[in-house]
């Protein structure tokens, strides 16, 4: 395969002095000395317009983006983001509305948000929602507060100081629980991937607030057991969470609310296909039952009896705020352009498709990888590389850094954790089956390197601008600052100044 | 798979040394660190820190994965492995040697009944 990327210099590296466009008005004020001074030199690069705009473009080309890659990353539902979502966030009358003004002014943001309160409440089969949580993980923190103030306002509060988890929920659920002090209980799957519910029985003590559960879970597997699993928390006086990360796998098929669960998050950019991008900005609304309801989070939007829209802030139960000002309202917009785009149908078809995308996935590669999914799948799969490994010395990482070489971002590996040599394929409904079957293909061939040439494996990738770069180094000696090389440093061929690729992709 | 075999074994590949001075030592397996990869990171808890029975004493984080480690037995932390917190590589190069994590003394009587012996949890392992 040709090496059509090449390793982009830095911008210090690229800096002329004297060449940077300088766009500065005349100064027109008197000039002033800073009171002091942090750093009087700063080594800034000094490089042109032109230079720039191609220096930047030229890195976005040498990354794997949704737009550029197939981006199979099991448990991050990758799915295309519609262009469309982009240009109805983009018009004057959102865009151009600041948080502060009078809601007599922002009524038609107001409904927005109103509306994807109640659709977002209606798809979870709960009675109310808010769509102020930042994130996933934010809604979590948020539906634990929730919690922990219905099992204050019972006196149990004190008493109830436990969370249970099954092994096969999202990472992100013991780490919340744990945010929100709580001890954290561990239930171990069963053979068929679902919650052992003997364990979960005795699990179920008098001191557990609640279940944390995902469904389907981390293996792909829907716990079929999940109205047992309620009943028996509510039982025992506990509530149940549900992570709804994967609701791309169940999104009109089935509603959380009906199996049970009391509360529950969206992941917003996973299942309406908002943008992953750059770490944010996310949402995570939580969906509540009735007897939640109260606590939800302040400002809470509602409809006044007149039709009108306004903020709600007489809760006196509220858990509090999660942030200022009233969540990451343009994402929750493109959400809703989404969902009101699809249509209930159209919902329940996304669903279909991404289980029928993973289960394809799942047939044409089990019999070359093992699986943990032997009766099929949900939205998901997961293959394991133990016998690459024990008969070739080649693990699941080799083949995650092989799948660029092939134009594929490589699948979640090693999570879940509870199987071994793990990689976790999540095609969602976005992929066309050419686009199913090359990557199929691809990995097809890669199991083939392995028995011909597992020395390979072990180096790739071979076609990106850097090879297989030192994770463990760049984690624990990560420097990210620039310095000016001394001249010794250079390079004798070509003159150019020597450089340590440090920084790792991450997974 | 080395497993030495004067050393008791945990299901999740712990191992623990019972030292002549009665404290006892705690460390992960070389078959843990395999799996783990180079590790990057190790939490480890302070001096004097007590650790319940079956309770969390620290993380080791390498590249693909974090693993809580777990002591079967409860006590007071004597003294932590700070070799091992700056250069977490101590572990994997010498799990069961430089690479230990703890020493703790017990409370009351530890029972090692319940844990596996050198030739139980290879067999355990290689199952």
């Amino acid at each position: 395969m040709p090496n059509s990327l090449s390793l982009e210099p830095l911008l210090f590296e690229l800096s002329d002095p004297g060449s940077a466009s300088d766009y500065l008005p005349p100064l027109d004020v008197p000039e002033a000395s800073l009171p002091f001074v942090v750093r009087p030199e700063l080594d800034l690069p000094e490089v042109d317009e032109h230079s720039v705009v191609r220096h930047f473009t030229r890195l976005s080309q040498n990354t794997f983006s949704i737009d550029t890659h197939f981006y199979p990353l099991g448990s991050c539902t990758m799915k295309y983001n519609p262009k469309l979502n982009e240009a109805v966030a983009a018009m004057p009358g959102f865009a151009g509305v600041h948080p502060l003004q009078s809601e007599a002014t922002s009524q038609g943001w107001l409904e927005v948000l109103f509306r994807a309160q109640e659709i977002l409440a209606q798809i979870a089969g709960l009675d109310a929602c808010s769509i102020q949580p930042l994130a996933g993980a934010q809604g979590e923190f948020c539906g634990l507060l929730m919690i922990r103030a219905y099992h204050n306002g019972r006196g149990e509060g004190e008493k109830r100081c436990r969370i249970v988890v099954p092994d096969s929920a999202h990472g992100t659920n013991p780490a919340s629980a744990a945010r929100c002090g709580y001890a954290v209980t561990t239930v171990k799957s069963n053979a068929e991937g679902g919650v052992d519910m003997d364990a979960m029985r005795t699990a179920l003590k008098d001191d557990v607030a609640a279940v944390m559960i995902t469904n389907p879970n981390t293996l792909g597997v829907f716990e079929a057991q999940i109205e047992e699993l309620c009943a028996l928390a509510h039982e025992n006086g506990a509530l149940v969470y549900m992570d709804g990360a994967n609701m791309n796998a169940i999104l009109g098929q089935a509603r959380p609310g009906d199996m049970g669960v009391d509360v529950m998050h969206f992941n917003v950019h996973k299942t309406f296909s908002t943008p992953h991008g750059g770490g944010g900005p996310g949402a995570g609304p939580v969906a509540v039952r009735s007897i939640l309801e109260p606590f939800l989070p302040v400002p809470h939007v509602k409809q006044h009896e007149g039709g009108e829209f306004g903020w709600d802030w007489d809760r006196p139960d509220a858990v509090g705020s999660l942030h200022g000002f009233r969540g990451n309202s343009g994402v929750i917009l493109r959400a809703l352009t989404y969902i009101l785009r699809h249509g209930g149908n159209g919902l329940r078809q996304v669903s279909s498709d991404a289980v029928l995308s993973a289960n394809y996935i799942l047939a044409r590669l089990k019999g070359v990888y093992e699986t943990a999914n032997p009766n099929g799948c949900k939205h998901e799969c997961v293959l394991s590389a133990s016998k690459l490994k024990a008969q070739y010395g080649v693990s699941a990482w080799d083949i995650a850094k092989r799948l660029p070489d092939y134009g594929f971002h490589a699948p979640t590996v090693y999570f879940p954790t509870i199987v071994k040599e793990s990689m976790m394929i999540e095609p969602t409904e976005t992929e066309t089956k050419a686009t199913l079957d090359a990557f199929c293909e691809a990995m097809l061939a890669i199991a083939e390197e392995a028995k011909t040439d597992p020395d390979l494996l072990h180096h790739a990738p071979l076609t990106m601008p850097v090879g297989r770069l030192d994770e463990a180094n760049a984690a624990k000696c990560l420097n990210l600052c620039w310095t000016t090389p001394p001249a010794e440093a250079a390079c004798e061929s070509t003159g150019e100044p020597k450089r340590e690729v440090a920084g790792a992709p991450t997974y | 798979m080395n497993t030495p075999t004067d050393l008791f074994y945990t299901e999740s590949d712990e191992w623990l040394r019972r030292e002549d001075d009665g404290l006892v030592t705690l460390g992960i397996t070389d078959y843990a660190q395999g799996e783990l990869g180079e590790i990057v990171y190790l939490e480890l808890p302070e001096q004097g820190a007590s650790i319940v029975k079956d309770g969390s004493f620290g993380v080791a984080e390498s590249v693909k994965a974090v693993g809580e480690l777990h002591s079967p037995i409860a006590g007071e932390v004597v003294a932590a492995n700070t070799q091992a917190t700056e250069n977490p590589g101590l572990v994997n190069e010498s799990p069961f040697e430089n690479g230990w994590m703890i020493r703790l003394k017990p409370t009351g009587e530890a029972n090692f009944d319940s844990l596996m012996s050198a030739e139980e949890y290879a067999a355990y392992r290689a199952a």
